[in-house]
């Protein structure tokens, strides 16, 4: 589904990712950890398409298109979703118009009839059930005023209502009390299916016992440095990242 | 005053006898026969200027059984002097011009409204000021609005083109509102790109008067819209919302004058503009606090969003405060749509030009939200929406879907 190869992206000139490879296929759940400014959210962003990074070297192959040539709303709806670490607030624009006009526009894309508007108001409320949203929700503007919670749940909303193929969650459970990431971890798990593939980006065990990953991937200085099953999650919990990075550097230095 | 500003004055003003004025009122006719106000089910009374003369057949003024008077200014000279005479020969503003001069030389008629003390006029009074002459006009017209104690009025004026042929308007509204009355002055402008249009509003209010005043602008030629406002009495407060909307080669200056004369006082401003291809925006805001003016509270706020690289907006808001103890702020933005909220959009599946009407569409929303009028408001958001798309696409095709049209 999709395929990165050898990445290597800088910002303003400095390298952030130096050669990440990864691979993902239809109906895996991979977790990428690792210390804080490693890039995982610069991988995120380079995967939606933000503009400011650069990408110097490599690829990134999406159902067997080149994702580069794609612009940032034909990978959406193509199926990838980002859940951001930090929601955008965007004042005056209803969650409910901007959904309209995301599900619309999706629909028309794919030569689909539009939804009519009793169509798309019982989507909303089904989908808001997922995160317990409350309806009057969808009448506010997006993530303005939203606790930190309320917007990342509002994030799996959306991702809800999009139903992508490849979902890349990044930090979702941070900051997160036990009952919002109960219930986000919920959402995330009433969505999967054996047909969409999803990322999450996390420093958390405690988010991949809700959404076991098939693989675990670590994220250090630029590159993947070390890959596993899910046991690796819980020694990263346990241990820290400090014998990761040791490992690395001694690696480096033969 | 910028050099555009007085080049164009004096296009307008060097030679006068290039302009032809209209010096008697066309024979009557029914209003319906060449004008819809295109708002709907909007319930007003309705008071219709054509290229400077008021409209009415053979009924100069009306009177309510209440005491609400409204019709033809000179005619109400004549039959009220002591309703009219006082306020038009007070010499009261600091900041009369040459256009001011000018309108207090030549004006012909204006409309007036009275309202009498501790009357509320249910339906809002609405003036619809229209050109349609195949010659160049001049017009000068002079309204005034006087509310008497406790009196309540909504107030709606339309300056709108029915041709497109160039015109020189040059408008002064004289507002007076005595103790507790209040004011709703909703103001929209939608010309041919021939005119010039020079509006001024001079306010005077007494203590505890409220006036409020919210400006659309969607089209014009060159449009100079100028308010003074005079805070003469204790607890008086007036709130200015506006909002410009301009492409082409349109050019509007705002210039707002609010003056704080005694204490506990409160004026707001909040102007925003979308400017784009080669229009020009300007705004002037100035705020004196006079030194008795203790415990003011006077904010302004100025925000433009420019569209292209060569949209001009000029931003100066202007507080001379002599007081000490008063709350005063200002903010000025100009800038474009927010590349974040642009991104956030578009990784949701969204079109660039969808995701900027959007975040266009929220920005001058915030404005029209504020009126009060609900078929008024309704309409205002339609034109909004309407204008941001180029006028070009249908309704229906349309991202920003109008509650009254998904429902009706
Ligand atoms: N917009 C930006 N401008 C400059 N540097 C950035 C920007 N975004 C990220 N970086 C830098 O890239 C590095 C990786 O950041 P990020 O991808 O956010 O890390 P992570 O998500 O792993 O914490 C950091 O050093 C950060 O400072
Ligand atoms: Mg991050």
């Amino acid at each position: 589904m999709l395929k990165i190869e050898n990445l290597h992206v800088s910002i303003h000139g400095k390298e952030i990712l130096k050669g990440v490879n990864l691979e993902i296929n239809k109906g895996e759940v991979h977790a990428i950890m690792g210390p804080n400014g490693t890039g995982k959210s610069t991988l995120a962003s380079v995967i939606a398409g933000k503009d400011i990074f650069e990408v110097t070297e490599g690829s990134i192959t999406y159902e067997g298109k080149n994702l580069m040539e794609m612009s940032i709303e034909e990978r959406a709806r193509e199926g990838i979703f980002i859940g951001f670490q930090y929601p955008v607030e965007i004042p005056g624009v209803s969650i409910a118009n901007f959904m309209r006009t995301a599900i619309d526009e999706k629909r028309r894309y794919h030569g689909q009839e539009p939804l009519t508007e009793l169509e798309f108001r019982k989507m909303m409320k089904e989908k808001a059930k997922v995160v317990e949203l409350t309806e009057k929700l969808s009448t506010r503007s997006v993530n303005e005023g939203f606790s930190g919670g309320e917007k990342k749940r509002n994030e799996i909303f959306q991702m809800a209502m999009l139903e992508p193929k490849l979902s890349i969650l990044d930090e979702t459970d941070s900051g997160l009390d036990i009952d919002a990431l109960r219930i986000v971890a919920n959402g995330v798990t009433q969505l999967k299916s054996p047909e969409n593939s999803t990322i999450v980006i996390t420093h958390y065990q405690r988010l991949l016992d809700y959404i076991v990953p098939d693989f675990v991937h670590v994220l250090f200085d630029g590159k993947i440095v070390k890959s596993g099953s899910k046991e690796l999650a819980l020694e990263l919990e346990h241990r820290g990242y400090e014998w990761i990075k040791q490992e690395y550097e001694s690696a480096n230095n033969q | 005053m910028t050099k555009e500003e007085k080049l164009i004055i004096d296009q307008c003003m060097a030679d006068l006898s290039q302009w032809k004025v209209q010096d008697q009122p066309a024979p009557y006719r029914p209003v319906e026969e060449y004008f819809h106000c295109k708002v709907k089910d909007i319930d007003t009374q309705m008071c219709i200027f054509l290229n400077g003369w008021y409209v009415h057949d053979n009924m100069p003024l009306t009177i309510s059984p209440e005491g609400v008077i409204v019709g033809s200014l000179t005619e109400a000279a004549q039959r009220f002097p002591e309703k009219v005479l006082p306020y038009l020969n007070q010499k009261s503003l600091p900041k009369e011009d040459d256009l001011s001069v000018l309108n207090r030389q030549r004006y012909n008629d204006g409309l007036f409204v009275y309202v009498p003390e501790n009357v509320t006029v249910e339906k809002p009074i609405q003036l619809i000021s229209l050109t349609d002459s195949p010659d160049e006009l001049m017009i000068n017209n002079r309204h005034l609005i006087v509310l008497e104690k406790n009196a309540e009025l909504s107030f709606v004026q339309c300056d709108d083109s029915i041709q497109f042929k160039k015109s020189f308007i040059n408008n002064v509204t004289q507002i007076h509102l005595a103790e507790d009355a209040r004011l709703s002055y909703y103001k929209m402008e939608n010309k041919n790109p021939e005119s010039m249009l020079f509006n001024e509003v001079d306010v005077e209010q007494k203590a505890h008067s409220q006036f409020y005043s919210n400006a659309m602008t969607f089209n014009t030629g060159y449009l100079r819209s100028r308010i003074n406002v005079l805070l003469t009495e204790p607890f008086a407060s007036a709130t200015m919302h506006g909002l410009y909307l301009v492409d082409r080669q349109q050019h509007v200056d705002t210039q707002v004058f609010v003056d704080h004369q005694v204490p506990n006082c409160e004026s707001h401003q909040l102007y925003k503009g979308i400017v784009d291809d080669s229009a020009k925006a300007n705004f002037l805001g100035h705020v004196v606090v006079r030194p008795d003016a203790q415990r003011t509270l006077a904010d302004q706020t100025n925000r433009n969003i420019t569209l292209t690289d060569t949209a001009h907006v000029t931003s100066r808001p202007f507080l001379e405060i002599y007081a000490d103890d008063v709350k005063c702020n200002h903010g000025t933005t100009v800038g474009q749509l927010d590349d974040d909220a642009m991104f956030y959009l578009r990784t949701r599946g969204i079109c660039e030009r969808n995701a900027r009407m959007l975040l266009m569409f929220a920005f001058a929303n915030e404005i029209a939200n504020n009126i009060k009028i609900d078929s008024l408001r309704e309409r205002y958001l339609v034109m909004i929406r309407k204008r941001l798309n180029g006028e070009l696409t249908i309704c229906d095709q349309c991202v920003l879907h109008c509650p009254h049209l998904v429902n009706g």
